[in-house]
């Protein structure tokens, strides 16, 4: 450590050569050969179309994670000069020479070769010796997973490097007061922004916070003020800072990416609105005010199943439906995904015939009664008491044909703005959500959600249902496209709707209301999960029953895989039945009265288990109560937290359990062959660590140490 | 409370008497001895006499009043009246419950002259003249029991009548509770073990310096027996046994730090409490299923659900004393069950997989429920079935085709991904008329036998593996999407394991060729029929999943009263009873858990910076346990992935009724803190009063939503409901 620049000038420095020495040998293992394979491996087909996106500025969602993750692969990207244009569309594409592959994977492989020290460090501020240290960082070094998924462009490594170094700060914080607090925070913030699975690790370091800091309120030595000032100080770095930082990574997000995409179609109307290219490009110019005459497209306000706009077409519903129902054969109404010309509706006044603006133009307001004319087929949207085709229980609506069956129009619907408080009492472009409510039944225009059959090519059925949940965004209509309508004629007007709108208006959302959306979209979008040829359950991870194949080499048996070591595997699982076990004894002794270790050693000894059975804790039982589809790259942060308190667990056991010389030598020997072994094993799946050098048939059979893992052997 | 006094002088002074404080926790109260307690005890003993005797007036006379109306069937009693009809009927019915409530019903039902006959098919079915007014009073007299325990777990909590009165004029008054305690529903049953069991398990804590003694181990063995009853009725009563269980470890822990217990005494402890709180419940759970088991001796609707065996030994059913031939043969038409447990028949039907799901084939299936689609024709390799005589035996190692009998389609598969199962392989219906390809070959393959064994029915474990790509034919007991109408999922699994999922046996046989045998199937004994229905009801369970235009309750609507349930009726022409809280009463609660968090916050800060107050004890220990409580029954809903429905939340609201109950007298009492007498007695009664007479009024309001309404709609004008649709999500 650099202590002072004196006269004469005399630089004093101390220099840990073992942790100079491990972290070398983390940047070797997992830095060395990081272009090789050239090629997309596993996830990278995955976190590579986003990193695509940024560079060219394209607005998406991912819901697997907050945005800095990406931006961090992103960043790197950048570095290495990737311009974006790549498809990233197969596990095992080869790079072309234009992508920088050593610059994409070298922000994850930093992260994960910086895991190493930190571990180092850490095992010193939990107060453990130098040695344990040494041995945590070498369970970690000789990971072979770690490695793995370190070397690629994922974010795990990402991830535990932030939570590792929220850990190291708050604790060098915790026994030397500093300022290494905020830096505490800033990490708990970044992990979080990485994957939401570091908001529990964040949750785990705030409990040890707070426990710490219940301590301190009970301290009476202390003044008063200096609790307060102390809490408040504590509570502005673990907590203002990282949710402030989460914000910001957002802001970020949201203000680099500025240019409508393929996620568009998942956000408001505002919200598209606000991206370059997008829907502004065509609603740009658009009339504000919806008047007697418009010609809009409504859209419906949910994203499920899939956006869409109500849309009718030139087809009846069908007399009989297949289960023997009847229906009013007039014309189908629909709400159809796909911008369309059918999609255009006009609002016309039930007490004037023209279907044209007036000047100046009548603004429709909430509460007035209209009618809806199909552009291009010219029926009026209409609803009566028939059961819809495949919701029975609410109406069928329809674009009214009159078959002189005693079946009167019933095409009167009243305009219900439902945000009129925020918004105004007149029909706003984009910006209103309107309910149409039938007139003759007071039933509510809603979009079902199902889809049709054939006969309705399988667009999505539109109903009135008069028993309506009060605050479902299904009745909820948007005018999306708008223009004043002028022509009077029906051919006119069928040219009139064919050509694109324009007109000039500009509109703003506010940051915040686009950080609410986006945020609650990642969080409610539901992509399908279904299973994949790798994914496992949580239980299968512990004894590593599973492992993942990330690459194959297009021609020989080369190939790389998700598979730890198995013997440091073993002694995580060991340590953590020993801890808790040891606790369960030392806590019921204790209890009696009986105190085996003096009563510092016995907070060096909780203080390791909050941390290191409690962060394994909250890693992976979450996962429990998931119903997501998971990997085992998913147990790795559990797992580094093993790593920590296996060489901990031992020194405690040397130094407090072990009495006789004797036993501590032959623990002492135990332990080196262990490590002996770690190393073996290390070597042993280099290969497929690595994915070099190739492998036998024969010798990759060897290597399924376990039935249920699933190594790929090429037939030649 | 002036016994307390003494109790919390301020121990700041003197460090060494704080530390013992936090140590010794609870025993703070032992250094008066009991006779101090008992004083205080002695001094609330006469009014709570009365007001008890007040609350059990009001309770039963809220509850039972107008208790036969409506005379239909109303929201859930079509399914549990009718299963308290099945037990007088004795016929097996498959529900995803344990059977403790709906045999009381049943009972209670037998006992009030109910015959068993009504069918109780659909909400709305009118009653006529059928006694069921015994089913429905059984229900409100036990829901009438939930106000007077809430009464006496806070007196006992808190030792504060105007606690215990304001718990329980909560939950006397609150429409929610009248409504779900008036029909015939499993809720109050369960509710009033849940109850009984925090009131045997409060008492029991108050018996700590008694150990051993008579009451003692009554409340003790209580404890245990209402444990077992709430289990009984529904899962849910697992959360009161965590509840208990964290109680008891809690105080085992406390006994284990008092020095002056040996180590043989703190043994006899946990063997007390281990023999009365697990053992004795365990065996009056098992004891429930028994008598199920042996009462529903009639073969009914849920026999599908269960193994072969299961089903032999109901009568009725075509498996007991079944008569069949013994040995599978080529031509015989077949059912093919699954040996998972609850693992289905071998089912295929006239729909294709839809596109982007492997082949676009017919799609083949688990199906439990018995149907003609479940009939497979065994056939040889090449079929010239026009053989005369005796058909040959299917053995162990013959290679077989399975004809689907209704749609003539060979059982196939192929290398294509399995729907949900990726790692599996499809299986399909294929061919038509039974010529298909070699994709259809099943190697049969009996588990344990050797080449040339035959296949006995019933009792020999199948595999099928197919010919061409070496896999087994496999049940995953994954739900289809419901272009699969919810059936489970069957593949072709290449890990070659033998696990139940892909073995098979063969229930029904029907070869006219071959003579009929009389079998007796090995009889299940009663831990594995105990075993499987657990397993076919936790699978039932997390198979309740919501339907589409299925109202799908929130978690997170319940504790502010967002939406309740229609009971009966929806229109205005309609009697219409809708399950909705009072809504002050919920709002009140709701207020009372944020309050009491700040209160315990602000107590414990203090305390822990060395000032003592007034009541802390009391709201931490008595007010902590009560949120406990609530949070137990409350946030695992959170992440349940079956459908919600509002009435689950009522067990937790007793406990936030109670906690409010608490708070509110203790923050009323704190009036002292800030405010001089008699100014703080005026506000402390004030404040009661206020309470007291919102509740009573808002009951007043909405008393009509237990208690029927008819005529136009809350939001029409001329309603007896006018301007009291506070929310608008609510439906009455």
């Amino acid at each position: 450590r650099w202590e002072m620049l004196q006269l004469p000038l005399v630089v004093t420095a101390q220099v840990d050569l073992l942790l100079v020495l491990v972290s070398l040998l983390a940047f070797w293992t997992r830095l060395s050969h990081l272009n090789y394979p050239n090629a997309v491996v596993f996830d990278e087909v995955y976190y590579g179309q986003f990193v695509s996106l940024y560079m060219k500025r394209v607005f998406f969602i991912d819901d697997s994670g907050p945005p800095l993750g990406h931006m961090i692969l992103a960043s790197g990207a950048y570095l290495g000069g990737f311009d974006g244009n790549f498809v990233w569309n197969r596990i095992g594409a080869e790079y072309p020479s234009t992508v920088n592959v050593w610059s994409l994977r070298l922000l994850p492989a930093l992260c994960g070769a910086l895991c190493v020290p930190l571990v180092y460090l850490l095992t010193l501020e939990l107060k453990f010796s130098h040695l344990s240290a040494l041995g945590a960082a070498v369970l970690l070094l000789l990971e072979n997973s770690l490695i793995v998924q370190s070397r690629f462009m994922l974010l795990e490594s990402v991830l535990i490097f932030f939570v590792l170094l929220a850990f190291f700060s708050y604790l060098r914080f915790h026994n030397a007061p500093s300022s290494w607090l905020i830096l505490s925070g800033v990490s708990c913030g970044a992990a979080v922004g990485v994957k939401y699975m570091g908001l529990f690790s964040y949750l785990l370091l705030l409990v040890v916070a707070s426990l710490h800091t219940w301590k301190l309120i009970g301290d009476k030595t202390i003044s008063h003020m200096n609790v307060c000032v102390q809490s408040v100080h504590r509570v502005l770095c673990l907590v203002v800072v990282p949710v402030l930082l989460y914000v910001f990574w957002f802001y970020v997000h949201l203000s680099f990416l500025n240019r409508s995409g393929p996620h568009d179609q998942l956000m408001s109307s505002a919200f598209q609105a606000s991206l370059q290219g997008g829907l502004s490009r065509i609603t740009r110019g658009q009339p504000l005010e919806v008047a007697y005459g418009s010609q809009v497209t409504l859209r419906s306000s949910v994203s499920q199943p899939i956006p869409c706009w109500l849309h009718s077409h030139k087809v009846n519903y069908p007399i009989r439906y297949d289960n023997g129902r009847g229906s009013s054969h007039q014309q189908q109404v629909t709400c159809y995904p796909f911008k369309d010309v059918n999609n255009w509706w006009i609002i016309k006044d039930p007490g004037r015939q023209q279907l044209v603006v007036d000047t100046p133009p009548r603004p429709v307001r909430h509460g007035d009664v209209i009618q809806l004319v199909h552009g291009m087929t010219s029926r009026f949207l209409n609803s009566h008491d028939v059961a819809a085709p495949m919701s029975p229980h609410t109406q069928e609506v329809s674009g009214y044909i009159d078959f002189n069956v005693s079946m009167p129009a019933q095409n009167l619907w009243r305009v219900d703005i439902s945000n009129r408080e925020a918004e105004s009492e007149v029909w706003k472009t984009i910006l209103s959500e309107v309910r149409l409510i039938h007139v003759n039944t007071s039933a509510v225009l809603k979009l079902s959600g199902v889809s049709l059959p054939d006969w309705g090519f399988r667009q999505l059925e539109v109903v009135a249902d008069k028993l309506f949940k009060a605050h479902s965004s299904s009745l909820e209509w948007t005018v999306e496209e708008h223009r004043y309508g002028t022509s009077q004629e029906q051919k006119e007007r069928e040219a009139e709707l064919h050509s694109p709108t324009h007109i000039d208006v500009d509109r703003k959302i506010s940051f915040w209301a686009k950080f609410v959306e986006l945020q609650w979209k990642m969080l409610t979008v539901k992509q399908e999960e279904s299973e994949h040829k790798y994914s496992s359950s949580p239980l299968e991870w512990i004894t590593m029953e599973t492992n993942i194949a990330y690459w194959l080499h297009s021609s020989t048996n080369a190939q790389i895989h998700l598979i730890g070591n198995p013997v440091s595997w073993g002694v995580a699982n060991l340590s953590l039945l020993a801890y808790q076990l040891l606790a369960v004894v030392y806590l019921l002794r204790r209890r009696r009265g009986l105190k085996d270790v003096p009563d510092g050693v016995w907070d060096q000894f909780v203080c390791l288990g909050c941390v290191c059975v409690g962060g394994w804790l909250v890693n992976f039982v979450p996962f429990l109560l998931m119903d997501k589809t998971l990997f085992l790259y998913h147990y790795l942060p559990a797992l580094c937290y093993l790593y920590l308190l296996s060489p901990a667990l031992l020194e405690h056991a040397h130094t407090h359990l072990l009495s006789s010389v004797t036993h501590q030598r032959a623990l002492c020997v135990g332990a080196l062959a262990v490590l002996l072994s770690i190393f073996l094993t290390y070597r042993t799946f280099c290969p497929l660590t690595y994915g070099s050098p190739e492998l036998s048939a024969h010798q990759l059979q060897g290597l399924k140490w376990r039935d249920t893992w699933d190594i790929l052997y090429r037939r030649r | 409370p002036n016994s307390f006094q003494t109790t919390f002088t301020p121990v700041s002074k003197d460090k060494n008497s704080q530390t013992a404080g936090h140590l010794a926790g609870g025993d703070t109260q032992s250094s008066n001895g009991p006779s101090g307690q008992f004083l205080a005890r002695e001094s609330i003993e006469s009014p709570s006499k009365v007001l008890l005797m007040l609350v059990a007036g009001l309770s039963f006379s809220t509850r039972l009043y107008m208790i036969t109306e409506p005379p239909h069937v109303c929201w859930d009693e079509t399914h549990f009246g009718k299963m308290g009809s099945y037990y007088i009927n004795r016929t097996f019915f498959f529900d995803v419950h344990p059977p403790l409530g709906k045999m009381l019903i049943g009972l209670a039902g037998y006992m009030s002259g109910y015959d068993g006959t009504f069918p109780f098919i659909k909400p709305g079915d009118k009653y006529e003249n059928q006694n069921y007014w015994g089913m429905r009073g059984f229900c409100a007299t036990l829901g009438s029991f939930l106000p007077i325990f809430a009464y006496l777990i806070v007196l006992e909590l808190s030792n504060s009548c105007t606690a215990a009165i304001i718990a329980a004029t909560l939950l006397i008054f609150d429409t929610g509770c009248i409504t779900i305690s008036q029909y015939i529903l499993l809720d109050p049953i369960l509710m009033f073990f849940i109850m009984a069991a925090v009131l045997s398990m409060v008492k029991f804590n108050q018996q700590r310096y008694r150990s051993f003694s008579a009451s003692w181990w009554l409340w003790l063995v209580l404890t245990g027996i209402n444990l077992a009853g709430a289990l009984g009725v529904k899962f849910v009563g697992l959360f009161v046994i965590i509840l208990v269980g964290l109680n008891t470890i809690w105080d085992l822990w406390r006994l284990l730090g008092d020095m002056s217990l040996s180590l043989v005494d703190i043994a006899k402890h946990f063997l007390a409490r281990a023999f009365a709180l697990i053992l004795l419940p365990v065996i009056l759970y098992v004891t429930i299923f028994a008598v199920h088991f042996v009462v529903l001796n009639k073969s009914g609707p849920g026999d599908g659900f269960f193994s072969s065996a299961f089903q032999s030994r109901l009568i009725g059913n075509n498996l007991h004393n079944a008569s069949m031939p013994e040995y599978l043969a080529f031509g015989s038409t077949v059912t093919i069950k699954n040996l998972r447990i609850a693992g289905g028949y071998l089912h295929s039907h006239w729909h294709l997989y839809p596109e982007g799901v492997g082949a676009r084939q017919q799609q083949v299936t688990a199906y439990l429920h018995k149907d003609y689609n479940n009939l497979w024709v065994v056939h040889r390799q090449q079929d010239n079935n026009s053989q005369s005589g005796n058909p040959d035996l299917v053995r162990h190692g013959d290679i077989v085709r399975l004809e689907h009998k209704e749609t003539t389609r060979n059982l196939h598969s192929h290398l294509h991904e399995a729907p949900l199962t990726k790692k599996h392989f499809q299986v399909t219906g294929y061919g038509i008329n039974g010529t298909g390809d070699a994709n259809d070959l099943w190697q049969v393959e009996v588990c344990g036998g050797r080449k040339g064994d035959p296949v006995k029915v019933l009792r020999s474990k199948v595999r099928f593996l197919h010919r061409a790509t070496g896999c087994v034919l496999y049940s995953s007991g994954k739900t289809l999407p419901k272009w699969g109408w919810e059936q489970i999922e069957v593949t072709c699994s290449p890990y070659l394991k033998e696990t139940p999922s892909s073995q098979w046996n063969i229930e029904d046989h029907i070869n006219p060729k071959l003579p009929n045998i009389s079998l007796s199937v090995l009889k299940p004994n009663f831990l594995e029929i105990l075993l499987e229905s657990h397993i076919v009801m936790f699978r039932g369970n997390s198979g309740l999943k919501p339907k589409d235009n299925e109202m799908n309750s929130k978690p997170w609507h319940w504790p502010i009263n967002y939406q309740g349930l229609r009971f009966s009726g929806v229109n205005a022409t309609e009697y219409r009873v809708y399950l909705l809280g009072n809504p002050v009463v919920w709002w009140i609660n709701l207020a009372s858990l944020g309050l009491y968090l700040t209160m315990v916050a602000v107590a414990s800060i203090a305390t822990q910076r060395g000032f003592s107050l007034e009541h802390s004890l009391v709201l931490v220990r008595g007010g902590g346990l009560l949120m406990l409580g609530w949070l137990l029954h409350y946030a695992p809903f959170f992440t349940m992935g079956r459908i919600l429905y509002f009435h689950h939340y009522f067990p937790a609201m007793l406990f936030s009724s109670m906690l409010t109950g608490l708070t509110l007298d203790i923050l009323f009492r704190s009036a002292d803190l800030l405010l001089h007498p008699p100014y703080s007695y005026w506000f402390q009664r004030a404040g009661q009063l206020l309470l007291l007479f919102s509740i009573l009024y808002s009951f007043y309001l909405f008393h009509p939503l237990s208690y029927g309404m008819t005529g136009p709609l809350a939001h029409e004008p001329g309603s007896a409901m006018a301007d009291l649709k506070w929310m608008d999500s609510w439906e009455f």
